[in-house]
């Protein structure tokens, strides 16, 4: 099993200890993964701000990178899924053998993977950010509006890490306002939402927040730092990895 | 960067009680509604189920319309077409004038709001009584609804309890207590309905099998409206039109659970035929761009709408940023899909109202792919030449960026600088992330120039 490694743009420039942990992470569990060179990014942000076209060109240096490999994992679930359900669209007329191979770290290692023993420690209250695309695009919980079965993939993994306390925050899968774009276009309704956010995640006494995508915690983060509101946050492969 | 909606919006914001009452508000009703979607053990079939129906009968609606139309011409209804609202306003005044009618009570329709029926008819001398309360409380202020479902939501009850005075409806000055405002808005409106010539419905569902159409309300002010005057008319657009009875009772079953988290409207209305000898019932079938966003390969689904509402109440936009910052009448994100149905030049500024988080389409009771369309409608804006022209450029130097990987080597390796920067330069009205977030810190290396290390460990 050849894992292809795709770290996103914003997490390679602004975030490398997520890279870094998903790699020991993987590592950890004698996984066979490596990391193609000269990665950018899969073209989500220009797409959702309605140049679609931009990332055609984008996707198919993804192709040319991964298509290789029986899994590509990213830890960044927006991304994840921008690639799983467009590129085969934007890739019309070549074959595109990266759509259905492309996963989130975590559900790889819930799925896939199936890790059993204990991971890293990290002996802290933490808050559970649902991150949208995680929930409705690729199914890592079950979505608050529907009336299925209730399952949370990444309170599985986390259950894995010792001394660990996991709590879920008042409206717990609500969009924390992020929306790439959205953020800098409808700034005042993305500040909002990213205050109610970090507030509801602060009152569940929690230490940190931690989630499946550092865009949210990015966006999250700034808001918090802007607005005074004292709380940590973590990827959630920082917290798998602690310790390893 | 900013677009219409995202500046009405702002404004909306300033107010930080009102917009706080305004999320927490519609976030209970959603929260309601979840609890009535869980009472159901089958909801999720019901959805797909739903959503099966209205693909079926958007796709064969000529089929239906025509039996719809058959069987109501049967039971003795006047059927009418109207191509557009322009028809439409014309063929309801030409009834009322060919039967005399001054005064016409009529309950909620979001299709009059669309043709601009009330005003319409008030140039030509015919009062118009709104008698759903919300509806009648806004046409006293002389405002639009600002959600399809609680058209009034936005007021409270001393704005209620002033407007009341204002208008002589209440005679207690001060006393702005629900039940007293509401026991003489009644008064008012009894009057009302025992003085009109006319009564107008619109229609919740539209029975092909029967000709029947049946409509859902809360306060029973659709049998006042039809039972006192002799003159019933209906307006109907074309896509409420169901099979039969066995699917009435799938969508009966998700109206309201969906909407306002009721099991049922406490009234649920069924109109065949009129009622007495020398009473009429006409039915108006509305066309008004229905037939050709059927043929739109991207967005035909909007269609299946049934008005339940549900969209708005868990936007996360919609209820930070209220029913009037969208430039069309019905807001939110099935509002946003309309109105790009109806003009997409009049309307793109709404587009930007979305996160893309997918709650709409997550909750529709009918599986409306609502926020995968706004992105489709997104892709389509620069060909409208209503694109962003700071979104755009901010695109195209991403695009130029990610697309050489020498380039986008250079920018990780120069990003960290940002750290260094007077905090009043990066905070500056160029950079619009820093309004609402404190910039964050770059790393010293990024991820790629890392690895290298990590390699070797």
């Amino acid at each position: 099993m050849r894992i292809g490694l795709f770290i996103p743009c914003y997490v390679d420039a602004v975030y490398p200890e997520v890279g870094t942990a998903t790699w020991k992470l993987l590592r950890h569990l004698g996984l066979d993964v490596s990391y193609p060179e000269n990665q950018t990014c899969c073209g989500q942000p220009m797409a959702n701000a309605g140049f679609e076209s931009q990332a055609v060109p984008l996707a198919r240096k993804f192709e040319d990178k991964f298509r290789d490999f029986d899994y590509i994992v990213a830890p960044s679930v927006s991304c994840t899924a921008f690639v799983r359900l467009n590129y085969e669209r934007l890739l019309k007329g070549h074959e595109c053998r990266t759509a259905a191979k492309a996963m989130d770290v975590v559900e790889f290692l819930h799925d896939v993977v199936k890790p059993t023993g204990p991971l890293g420690r990290f002996p802290h209250k933490v808050s559970l950010h649902n991150s949208c695309h995680g929930v409705r695009e690729l199914g890592l919980s079950s979505p608050s509006e529907q009336n299925i079965p209730a399952f949370n993939k990444i309170k599985d993994l986390l259950a894995l890490v010792e001394g660990i306390e996991v709590v879920e925050p008042e409206r717990p899968d609500e969009c924390c306002g992020f929306g790439g774009m959205f953020s800098v276009e409808e700034k005042a309704v993305s500040a909002r939402m990213g205050r109610d956010k970090v507030l509801r995640h602060i009152a569940t006494g929690a230490e940190y927040v931690t989630g499946p995508d550092s865009a949210c915690l990015m966006h999250l983060s700034g808001v918090a730092k802007k607005q005074g509101l004292e709380i940590g946050f973590k990827h959630v492969v920082e917290i798998l990895a602690a310790g390893l | 960067m900013s677009t219409l909606h995202s500046e009405k919006a702002k404004a909306f914001l300033q107010d930080e009680a009102y917009s706080q009452w305004h999320d927490n508000t519609f976030w209970s009703v959603r929260t309601k509604r979840d609890t009535m979607a869980r009472g159901l053990p089958e909801w999720e079939q019901l959805r797909e189920k739903a959503s099966a129906i209205k693909r079926h009968t958007v796709t064969h609606l000529d089929e239906y319309l025509d039996q719809f139309a058959t069987n109501a011409e049967k039971n003795g209804v006047i059927v009418h077409w109207a191509a557009d609202a322009a028809e439409f306003n014309e063929t309801v005044y030409g009834i009322l004038k060919e039967h005399g009618v001054r005064k016409m009570v009529k309950s909620k329709s979001m299709l009059t709001e669309e043709c601009e029926m009330n005003p319409y008819l008030e140039a030509r001398g015919i009062e118009v009584v709104e008698t759903d309360l919300g509806e009648r409380i806004i046409q006293l202020k002389g405002q639009k609804p600002s959600h399809i479902v609680m058209p009034a939501i936005h007021l409270n009850h001393d704005d209620v309890g002033e407007l009341f005075e204002e208008k002589g409806i209440s005679d207690e000055k001060g006393n702005h207590d629900p039940t007293y405002l509401t026991y003489r808005a009644r008064l008012s409106l009894r009057n009302e309905f025992l003085t009109a010539d006319a009564g107008m419905t619109g229609a919740n569902f539209g029975i092909a099998a029967t000709g029947d159409i049946v409509v859902c309300t809360n306060e029973g002010n659709a049998d006042m409206s039809t039972s006192c005057p002799k003159l019933h008319i209906a307006a109907i657009g074309l896509e409420k039109v169901i099979p039969d009875y066995e699917c009435l009772a799938v969508f009966q079953r998700m109206l309201c659970r969906a909407g306002t988290g009721q099991p049922t409207t406490t009234y649920t209305s069924h109109f065949r035929k009129a009622r007495a000898k020398d009473a009429e019932m006409h039915i108006i079938l509305v066309d008004n761009g229905r037939s050709d966003w059927v043929g739109n390969p991207d967005h035909w689904e909007v269609l299946k709408c049934i008005r339940c509402g549900s969209c708005m109440n868990t936007c996360p936009v919609y209820r930070r940023s209220g029913g009037y910052s969208y430039s069309y009448f019905i807001p939110g994100p099935v509002g946003i899909n309309l109105g790009m149905l109806r003009n997409p030049r009049e309307h793109s500024g709404n587009v930007s109202a979305c996160t893309l988080c997918l709650s709409c389409q997550s909750v529709c009771p009918v599986k409306i792919d609502l926020g995968d369309q706004v992105y489709k409608w997104r892709q389509e804006l620069r060909a409208l030449g209503a694109a962003n022209k700071g979104k755009k450029a901010l695109c195209d130097a991403m695009s130029l960026m990610f697309g050489s990987s020498g380039l986008y080597r250079t920018a990780t390796a120069v990003s960290p600088l940002l750290n260094i920067l007077p905090h009043g330069l990066v905070h500056s009205g160029v950079n619009p992330w820093a309004e609402g977030h404190e910039m964050m810190e770059f790393p010293k290396k990024p991820f790629h120039s890392i690895f290298k290390d990590l390699e070797k460990e």
